[in-house]
């Protein structure tokens, strides 16, 4: 942020509830854009019994006082319901689902199966060229095995984002 | 509550009557052809015919700003909503309550580039306070009823309701909402306890306190305004004013020290520059306002008291943080004083030094002879109006600061002005929907050449509904601020700001059935004056000014408030590339 360059950036997880109502997606993207935050992952979908209400969960980084910024733009938005800077907050569990196509033949194909159980991956499709791996964790667990199966025949990968939540019995 | 079967349109007006509308601005088209129908078959709500929808909404703030009531607005799908957009992005910047309600195409085509198709949600997604496309015709009336919450209440601001032209048509029960609200949207309204006595206790410790309010003030209403009076005199503490909140304070009050910022009085930005407690009431720190950051008011403690979170710490860092309706939280700190016993620990030090800059007398003028000098046609026009507490618009650009700086206010709700957004072609407008919610009130659009010309349609307006409002231009033949800034940055190059081929500004009110009258000396200003105030109907008053008078105080762009330029003869012709990128 041009205003306060000398501020060293933060990575934040931010959990918003919002109505699930047309157009609140657009109206949270375009307040990112709009203000010129950042926006490394975010994923949105249904979380209620009724379909009324969607999880959208932002990771931004930024200077602490943008940051602070961001939760408070969020919060007055007219269907957010709640935002909740989880990295403040403390304790909470992250977690990123991606899919990665892996192709070769002979000792790359092991190795890639090999590389695969240690990170607890597993194939959800298999050709006797190739495999897709279904990996989750942390993000920076996915990263680490993405970089590995470029070693092996990496084709192609979908990354679902993070989706995260605070820890204990209480709702954040 | 047993409702009745109706179309959407019907649902509609039934609405905002039960809102107590009473006016709404609009211009008709083919896809609220249903809604024009059903205004057509009742009384209760008026509608004013305007000769643009960007007028529409203008005219929808004047009307709101002056009556502190929301304004309501009717405008037809595509070029309709699209023409209303700097309207709302207006209303947002300012925080000014109004509905616009936008035609739709049928739902059926929605998506089609149908014919004066836009996608009006999208558009005014980040303009407006909230919008809405309504599907289902049952839903309407609570829709309206839940806009008019949303724009009236927190933070004020534009709230858009997009209507397909099947969903006016189609019918459904309407039951009037035996509660307003929104499910989730819950502004605050009392400030935190611990906050305010906090507060309370740097105040009353303050030995150089000021008190800087803008806009919420006035939007907070006239009880937040009595409040202030009663707290800037517990505290012996000096108040200035952005712009906005001119009106808040009566500026015959000797703790008044006029507005601050850009364009501010040398007493009101050595004031801010100097202080050691800064208590923000309603205001949002703008760059009008702090000039340079790191060079503002660097050696106090700063409180805010804001209705709207993400106000705080935007630019300016603060010490103290209240979030709540500002009237409450300064009647709240007043009580607290009061029942605390507190006494003022303002120095007579701090006084005298503001004596001091007051003495420099930083909005002097000097009239000379027949020529007129724009501040000294403002003072004029409010030595002749003032006792009838007008109601004053403005464009945008010179006349407006100098109107501002020189047309002084006693009350709220009477200086009605483009702050955040700058909109030239607000003040002619903003000055029917005034004259609208205050039939009996003198109205005057205090303008420039150009400005006037950017929404002049409305001369026709005014004409139709017999509305007696004045526009009184100060015509000195220039985009006055763009050739000011180009004097000061550009070495006097002034590209494309030279207003060519004016209209005869008199034959032109005439042409409209408006009064039209030219003051082109000193001597003939009282004349003119009284002669547009004699007139029962809409005057137009082409105030022939200096051509090259430069509006002062002037902060430069990137510059402190101790650096403010006081006079011509300091202003020099350049400057550096990082100055010359700020607006």
């Amino acid at each position: 942020m041009g205003l306060f360059p000398e501020e060293p950036s933060e990575r934040h997880t931010l959990s918003v509830l919002v109505d699930n109502e047309a157009g609140v997606l657009g109206r949270i993207v375009g307040l990112f854009s709009a203000r010129g935050y950042n926006i490394e992952s975010l994923t949105v979908a249904d979380v209620s019994a009724d379909e009324a209400v969607s999880r959208i969960t932002i990771v931004t980084s930024g200077p602490r006082r943008v940051i602070d910024q961001i939760t408070a733009q969020l919060d007055r938005l007219v269907p957010v319901h709640k935002v909740i800077d989880l990295t403040e907050l403390g304790p909470h569990v992250e977690r990123e689902l991606a899919l990665v196509k892996v192709a070769g033949v002979g000792e790359k194909r092991v190795e890639a199966l090999r590389l695969a159980d240690i990170f607890r991956a597993r194939p959800v499709d298999t050709s006797t060229a190739s495999f897709i791996f279904e990996v989750s964790g942390s993000s920076g667990k996915v990263d680490q095995f993405i970089e590995l199966m470029r070693e092996v025949g990496l084709v192609e990968v979908a990354r679902g984002g993070v989706v995260a939540l605070s820890r204990g019995a209480e709702p954040a | 509550m047993h409702g009745r079967e109706m179309s959407g349109a019907e649902i509609i007006i039934q609405a905002l009557t039960d809102l107590g509308v009473d006016v709404i601005f609009g211009y008709p088209g083919g896809a609220v052809l249903p809604l024009y129908d059903a205004l057509f078959r009742q009384n209760a709500v008026r509608h004013i015919l305007v000769r643009h929808e960007q007028a529409a909404v203008h005219a929808a703030e004047g009307y709101a700003r002056s009556t502190g009531k929301p304004g309501v607005v009717l405008v037809t799908s595509g070029p309709g909503a699209t023409n209303a957009v700097t309207g709302i992005t207006d209303a947002l910047m300012d925080s000014i309550p109004v509905v616009i309600l936008t035609g739709q195409v049928a739902s059926h085509l929605i998506g089609s580039d149908a014919f004066q198709e836009a996608d009006t949600i999208g558009i005014t997604r980040h303009c407006s306070k909230h919008n809405y496309l309504v599907k289902d015709t049952a839903q309407l009336g609570n829709v309206v009823h839940e806009a008019f919450h949303i724009a009236t209440s927190g933070r004020p601001g534009p709230v858009v309701i997009d209507i397909p032209k099947d969903v006016q048509v189609a019918r459904a029960i309407y039951n009037r909402p035996q509660t307003t609200g929104h499910k989730t949207y819950r502004p605050r309204l009392k400030g935190d306890a611990e906050a305010i006595a906090a507060a309370v206790e740097m105040l009353a410790t303050a030995e150089r306190p000021l008190l800087y309010t803008g806009g919420g003030i006035i939007n907070s209403g006239p009880r937040a305004a009595a409040a202030l009076r009663e707290l800037a005199a517990l505290a012996n503490a000096p108040v200035t004013s952005t712009l906005m909140g001119l009106g808040a304070f009566p500026a015959s009050d000797p703790r008044f020290l006029g507005m601050l910022g850009m364009h501010g009085t040398f007493e009101a930005n050595w004031a801010t520059n100097q202080c050691d407690v800064l208590l923000c009431l309603g205001a949002r720190f703008d760059d009008r306002v702090t000039g340079r950051l790191d060079g503002f008011s660097p050696g106090s403690r700063k409180i805010h008291v804001d209705i709207d979170r993400s106000s705080f710490n935007k630019t300016v860092r603060v010490d103290l943080a209240i979030e709540g309706d500002v009237g409450h939280v300064i009647e709240d700190m007043v009580a607290l004083w009061k029942s605390q016993g507190r006494k003022p620990a303002t120095s007579d030090e701090w006084w005298s030094r503001i004596a001091g800059w007051r003495a420099r007398n930083s909005l002097a003028f000097e009239q000379k002879g027949e020529p007129i000098e724009p501040q000294h046609a403002i003072r004029r026009l409010w030595e002749a109006t003032h006792r009838q507490s007008p109601i004053i618009t403005t464009e945008v650009g010179q006349h407006q600061m100098w109107a501002a700086q020189h047309f002084t206010f006693e009350k709220p709700n009477k200086w009605l002005t483009s702050g955040g957004l700058g909109t030239m072609g607000y003040g002619l407008p903003a000055a029917i929907g005034a004259q609208l919610g205050n039939p009996d009130a003198l109205v005057i659009d205090i303008a420039g050449e150009a400005s006037i010309q950017m929404n002049i349609q409305e001369l026709g307006t005014a004409t139709q509904y017999r509305l007696p409002v004045k526009i009184f231009i100060l015509n000195n033949e220039y985009m006055g601020m763009v050739r000011q800034w180009q004097d000061l940055t550009y070495e006097g190059r002034y590209s494309e700001s030279y207003s060519d081929a004016l209209p005869d500004f008199v034959r032109l009110a005439e042409a409209y059935g408006w009064k039209g009258i030219l003051i082109e000396k000193a001597s003939e200003l009282d004349a003119g004056i009284a002669a547009m105030l004699a007139h029962d109907g809409p005057v137009m008053v082409d105030c022939r000014v200096v051509k090259h008078a430069n509006c002062f105080p002037m902060i430069p762009s990137g510059a402190t408030h101790t650096e403010m330029l006081l006079a011509a003869d300091q202003v020099e012709g350049k400057f550096d590339a990082s100055a010359e990128a700020l607006v």
